[in-house]
């Protein structure tokens, strides 16, 4: 198997009058073709700023990629000048992102909008791109689909602008889907159904997936591969299976416990305690142990970064003694 | 639609009917009349004039033979110029007024838009700074002096337009640009406000994820919604800017309805205030049915409720 995106020690940092916010510190990670690889952890751990710096679209000023490399096709996605950018974004790179309601331009027929990658990617005339959005609308289960074109996003429900995100991502048949949380803003059972459309299509179309989410149940359902981020860093990576079997870093074993199916009726609800770090201000060591126990934070890295080491073949995890559980070998 | 108008002319005609009624009331509320004039008026003139104009009937017959002239489209002779009619001194300055408020709209678009689309796009560069920082001289400067400013240069300098007047075809050029520049700019600072809100908005970022491209982005994708609040604006800032400016015709010297809207009321001239109210009140009540339907137009939203 081929990788379809190759991401080398990216880093991103904002430049902003409070200081550098290291949002994203030599975050690595790949993903081959028609694997579904997930990204978990707590809002503000640098998920989003991962996969929108890989298509150029943070802010700039204040983001700024400070380093690395993005392989996709054969090039570098982190030094394409912006016009050879555009080409990718929404042809061969597709995103959904997290709020349907306000991800639709309130402004514009859902047609014009779903259609509007076919028209500027494949050069396709309006009749010929229209009835294609018809057809791409029904793929996502949206019912009438030809009234629906005509209609406005405030027509949709959540759900229902969702599954147009989803069509208008998928409309051009990318090698690679960056979903970033997309079930997260909606109703639970719509979620479930949302998810389920993800997975078939993803399926049927052999489509790579980035999977953006905070839930680790979600990464459970869909993920072939986990890659869990705290405060900008991974801290560990691993096929699904083995994740869940046997994860190792102290803020996994964290999030597991706070999944409420995972755990005993009658429980009360785990959380982890404190918050993630100022991202401009963290600490020089491991930058979980100020929410490690007393006994833990004794053991945790307080002078360098602990660095990512492959524990077991193909599950890495952040090498800091407080956090590693079973000892770190090889 | 058709009832949305229906409504909407339902709607417009209360209003128009309200601020006649209103007015008519309200003028005879204030001190002195038509016929005070500093020079004491022998009382046999005078009450010849009062008996003219029926000042001498009860307020409700005065009040229901008015309305019956409005309704036949006969807006009473003026009480301050003697021999003269309304609609005549109507149909003489707001032509003028008209052509310059309309003009200088058009000076206000062609500038503030681009400038203010620019500024949003580019904000925090010399793009953005540059015209904003000239916007709010527009804004902080009054028109008596912005005018005079550019007659001295066109007029007096240049030698390229009449200082004052209305005598040329070219006569329109230095009011409606004077006016144009000041509203311009508020124009332009609303715009870049409308923009830059948009563009943060979520489904600008979707629109670039699609690899739509910049430029794209901003017209196909961003102006609509930006522009909502530059045609929210621009209803009532065309009725005021139509019906003449006091200020502007007296720097310009021109024969425009904004001294009529003066001098009416200093010469308590009963029928011309009316007539001059009732005009500002239709134009108001029609420009700001234009600018629903063009928000309507703009926006889906609106358009289904
Ligand atoms: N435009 C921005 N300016 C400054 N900081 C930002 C900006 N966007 C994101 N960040 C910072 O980057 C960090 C990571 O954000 P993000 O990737 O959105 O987190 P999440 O994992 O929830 O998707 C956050 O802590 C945030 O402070
Ligand atoms: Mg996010």
């Amino acid at each position: 198997m081929s990788a379809v995106l190759d991401v080398k020690d990216l880093q991103v940092s904002f430049h902003t009058r409070n200081g550098v916010v290291r949002a994203v510190d030599k975050v690595s990670l790949k993903v081959e073709a028609g694997q579904t690889v997930g990204i978990v952890g707590e809002s503000g751990s640098g998920k989003s700023v991962t996969c929108y710096s890989l298509l150029g679209l943070i802010p700039s000023p204040p983001g700024k990629i400070e380093g690395g490399s993005a392989m996709f096709g054969g090039m570098d996605l982190l030094k394409l000048p912006e016009k050879e950018l555009q080409k990718v974004r929404g042809s061969r790179i597709s995103m959904i992102f997290q709020d349907p309601m306000t991800s639709l331009n309130p402004f514009l027929k859902i047609g014009t909008q779903l259609v509007e990658p076919l028209r500027l990617h494949k050069g396709m005339d309006k009749a010929a791109a229209w009835k294609q959005g018809i057809e791409a609308l029904k793929e996502v289960g949206i019912p009438e689909a030809a009234t629906r074109m005509d209609q406005y996003p405030h027509e949709f429900s959540g759900g229902m602008r969702q599954r147009v995100m989803i069509a208008m991502a998928l409309i051009t048949r990318p090698e690679l889907l960056i979903a970033d949380e997309p079930t997260t803003a909606l109703d639970v059972t719509i979620q479930q159904q949302v998810l389920d459309l993800i997975k078939d299509l993803q399926k049927r179309l052999g489509i790579a997936v980035v999977f953006i989410t905070h839930d680790l149940a979600v990464v459970h359902e869909v993920c072939d591969v986990v890659n869990v981020m705290y405060a900008g860093r991974l801290v560990e990576s691993a096929p699904a299976a083995e994740l869940f079997a046997h994860p190792r870093h102290a803020y996994t074993r964290a999030l597991m416990r706070s999944i409420p199916a995972l755990q005993k009726k009658g429980e009360p609800l785990y959380t982890i305690p404190g918050l993630p770090p100022d991202l401009s201000h963290l600490p020089a060591g491991c930058s979980f142990r100020p929410r490690q126990t007393p006994d833990r934070q004794l053991l945790c890295l307080r002078d360098q970064r602990p660095p990512l080491v492959e524990v077991s073949p193909g599950h890495w995890a952040q090498a800091c003694p407080g956090c590693v559980e079973g000892g770190i070998l090889s | 639609m058709l009832r949305f108008t229906l409504n909407r002319l339902a709607q417009s005609i209360a209003v128009v009917f309200l601020v006649f009624t209103i007015t008519f009331f309200m003028i005879r509320l204030t001190d002195g009349d038509p016929f005070a004039s500093p020079k004491a008026m022998p009382p046999d003139v005078r009450k010849v004039l009062v008996e003219r104009y029926g000042l001498d009937k009860p307020l409700p017959v005065q009040y229901f033979t008015t309305m019956g002239s409005y309704l036949k489209g006969d807006l009473l002779p003026s009480m301050s110029y003697q021999g003269m009619w309304n609609t005549k001194i109507i149909k003489d300055a707001f032509p003028i007024s008209l052509i310059i408020g309309v003009a200088a709209l058009g000076v206000a678009l062609a500038l503030g838009l681009p400038a203010g689309i620019i500024a949003a796009v580019k904000k925090n560069t010399w793009l953005d700074f540059g015209p904003m920082s000239l916007a709010l001289i527009g804004i902080c400067l009054p028109t008596f002096v912005m005018g005079p400013l550019l007659i001295m240069l066109f007029g007096l300098k240049w030698r390229l337009l009449n200082v004052a007047g209305w005598f040329e075809k070219t006569d329109w050029i230095l009011p409606a640009v004077t006016m144009g520049l000041i509203y311009g700019a508020y124009i332009a600072r609303m715009t870049r406000g409308g923009m830059l809100e948009v563009l943060n908005q979520d489904y600008i970022r979707t629109a670039r994820a699609k690899g739509v491209p910049g430029w794209k982005v901003v017209m196909g994708h961003a102006l609509r919604g930006g522009l909502l609040p530059v045609v929210a604006f621009l209803g009532p800032a065309l009725a005021g800017i139509t019906t003449g400016s006091f200020i502007i015709e007296k720097i310009f010297n021109l024969p425009g309805l904004g001294q009529h809207f003066v001098s009416s009321v200093f010469n308590r001239d009963y029928s011309l205030i009316l007539a001059l109210v009732v005009l500002y009140a239709a134009v108001l009540v029609v420009v700001n049915f234009l600018t629903d339907i063009l928000i309507a137009w703009l926006n889906p939203k609106v358009r289904l409720s």
